[in-house]
């Protein structure tokens, strides 16, 4: 697990052709699936720089460090506001 | 010219510009800035693999401007402490050319609303000589905000495949949509390469989901090398790899704790090691660790016990700026920063131009050895330690150039014949295959972590086992043409392999020819164990000759500097 979206506050950022994490992920790794509902297609393949867990306005998507990497279960949450970035651990 | 619209589903796309520039990161973003200050009618286009906005290296931010002279430096200076790291082996040209601009390029990125840390008097911060601390979070929307203020034209989402080469000349790229069954045959006047370095071409520290937990981009998989490989373009330097000495686990930056808060490198016995070694740069600490390790005095550590809680809590904030997990690893480990010593470990081999020094063979222009090319940042070789400001003057530089070479050049025409090549080349992994771009990656970062010197041989390397590599490296050239992609998706993942396959494949010659050690770890022979100036004080070069499907290595002395006549 390296980014969790939440489906509880995730809204497809209002059903947009190209939602921002879908526009930012550097590695290109979100889609819609075929319900209109944004999914990570390849976990694995992400860096967990949080590019989209910066982006995303509804602070849908948290970082977690995988397993393999030590992590046990810790989430990041980003939200920006007044061009400032605040982070949220729990 | 092709004016074909659509072929096999797939619609064409034809792009014009005056100059194209592959890459929108660091250097590239630079490079185009730079051109429409100088000519704002000029017509640039950067087209970019993934998202200007969070693309290449930079995507999570940085920490540090980790070129820049501070007080009392001169680009003299900052030449020797380059020429020490790199054991004499420099481009005294290019690294000069790039220390005289380091802190004016510095200057315009903080213009632009890159936030520098300074102190009361307004005089930014200084980390030891060369270094200075910013705020390093937004760089890259920083970057791109500059680029699209500036009216050059970004086209995202789209992978380079090969340069369109008429008469020796690079006169544009054929592309294809990361998304959309689009194929682009963009046609420029002359061409930036800005494609930085490549990573993923060894086995990385962490398996399963962490895999692309590494160093660099594992999204840079060395599109520009590759292509200016195919194309014949002479390459330097590939031997002199570059391993990050990093955090282990989460492979988050050292730098910080050691230069920032002064962590000193301890091994498990809580002795201080650097100095057994007489280590004083970048290879040299890496080495000492590795020797900690096989002595049986390791985990070795970065000691942040010493830190205050003042300190720790910057230290968190430092690596929410650049490297977040760093700050998760802390918490799931129920640690504070200052609690523990931090294990280091080593991580993966990369090839790159801006910590190490290999790319493309360029002259002070950044021009290539091909005409109409220019290479500037982390794909263009010669200048090691180039870090973040040195790629921005890279591409200040190549733009510059590129800007003056194009005053009498137009835009050429395109065969049909050779864009049906291309599109065929590219396309037909989609038509069916055997083998996945997952497997083929494997494959080929067991090869090279086995056989070339990777992690799981301590970074040694000998005349058999790179044989044995450069054998099944052959090899693997049959599974390359039976890979398959369901989709656009897969079918960029298949050329990032492909590429990746390409470099390995010149970095093999590159290893195998230089017969000594002269980066510790980074480049060494256990079969010609010691530095040998009177025979290698050359660089090593190679160009790859496509009608024989084989390298030629070229060596190169220290001074030679690429002189092109007027008429290039």
């Amino acid at each position: 697990m390296t980014v969790v979206i939440d489906s509880g506050k995730c809204n497809s950022c209002g059903g947009a052709r190209e939602p921002l994490c879908l526009r930012i992920c550097p590695g290109d790794l979100f889609h819609k699936q075929s319900d209109g509902r944004v999914a990570l297609r390849k976990k694995e393949e992400c860096w967990d720089c949080a590019a989209c867990v910066k982006e995303c306005r509804q602070q849908a998507l948290s970082l977690m460090l995988p397993v393999e990497a030590g992590g046990q279960g810790a989430k990041l949450c980003a939200e920006k506001k007044d061009l400032r970035l605040f982070w949220k651990i729990e | 010219m092709t004016t074909l619209k659509k072929v096999e589903g797939f619609e064409i796309r034809q792009e014009n510009a005056d100059i194209l520039i592959i890459g929108g990161g660091t250097a590239g973003c630079m490079a185009a800035v730079t051109i429409k200050e100088k000519e704002p009618e000029c017509n640039v286009i950067v087209v970019e693999k993934a998202h200007i906005d969070r693309s290449g290296c930079l995507a999570a931010g940085v920490n540090a401007i980790n070129a820049y002279l501070n007080p009392g430096q001169t680009p003299e200076s900052f030449l020797e402490y380059v020429k020490n790291d790199a054991a004499g082996i420099v481009r005294e040209d290019l690294v000069l050319s790039i220390a005289k601009e380091l802190n004016d390029v510095t200057k315009k990125v903080e213009a632009w609303g890159l936030p520098i840390y300074k102190d009361d008097a307004g005089n930014y911060l200084h980390r030891g000589k060369r270094s200075i601390k910013i705020n390093g979070e937004p760089i890259k929307p920083v970057l791109a905000k500059a680029v699209k203020k500036s009216g050059v034209r970004v086209i995202n989402r789209v992978n380079c495949t090969n340069y369109i080469i008429k008469n020796g000349k690079v006169m544009g790229v054929f592309a294809f949509s990361t998304r959309e069954k689009v194929f682009y045959v963009m046609r420029a006047k002359a061409v930036i390469c800005a494609t930085g370095g490549a990573a993923g071409l060894y086995r990385p520290n962490n398996p399963g989901e962490a895999r692309h937990k590494m160093w660099y981009s594992p999204f840079n998989t060395g599109a520009g090398y590759a292509m200016g490989i195919r194309a014949g373009a002479e390459m330097t330097s590939f031997e002199m790899r570059f391993i990050a000495l990093r955090i282990k686990d989460t492979i988050a930056p050292t730098g910080t704790l050691a230069q920032g808060f002064g962590a000193k490198q301890i091994n498990s016995r809580g002795e201080e090691y650097l100095s057994k070694y007489g280590a004083k740069n970048t290879p040299m600490r890496l080495y000492a660790t590795l020797e900690e390790n096989m002595a049986g005095r390791g985990p070795c550590f970065l000691d942040t016990t010493l830190l205050s809680a003042e300190q720790a809590e910057e230290v968190k904030n430092a690596y929410l700026n650049m490297c977040p997990t760093m700050v998760l690893w802390w918490k799931d480990h129920g640690l504070k920063p200052n609690q523990r010593p931090l294990e280091i470990t080593g991580s993966e081999p990369y090839v790159v131009g801006g910590h190490t020094q290999s790319g493309y063979w360029v002259d002070v222009k950044r021009r290539t050895t091909i005409r109409g090319l220019w290479a500037a940042g982390d794909v263009a070789g010669g200048a090691p330690k180039k870090y973040v400001t040195g790629c921005w003057v890279e591409g200040k530089i190549a733009a510059l150039a590129a800007l003056e070479y194009i005053e009498d050049k137009s835009v050429e025409e395109v065969s049909e014949e050779l864009m049906r090549q291309e599109f065929a080349r590219v396309t037909r992994f989609l038509r069916g295959g055997q083998f996945s771009y997952g497997e083929l990656e494997e494959g080929l970062q067991k090869i090279m972590d086995e056989y070339a010197g990777g992690l799981g041989s301590n970074y040694g390397l000998n005349e058999e086992k790179l044989m044995i590599a450069r054998e099944r490296l052959i090899a693997l050239d049959k599974l390359v043409s039976q890979l398959k992609a369901e989709d656009m998706f897969e079918l960029t993942r298949v050329h990032e392999v492909i590429d990746r396959y390409w470099v390995a494949r010149a970095l093999i010659v590159h290893l195998l020819y230089r017969k000594e050690t002269r980066w510790p770890c980074y480049q060494s022979r256990l079969d010609y164990p010691t530095k040998n100036d009177d025979r290698w004080l050359v660089f090593v070069n190679s160009v790859y000759h496509a009608d024989k499907n084989l390298f030629k290595v070229i060596e190169r002395p220290l001074k030679e500097v690429l002189c092109h006549d007027s008429s290039y």
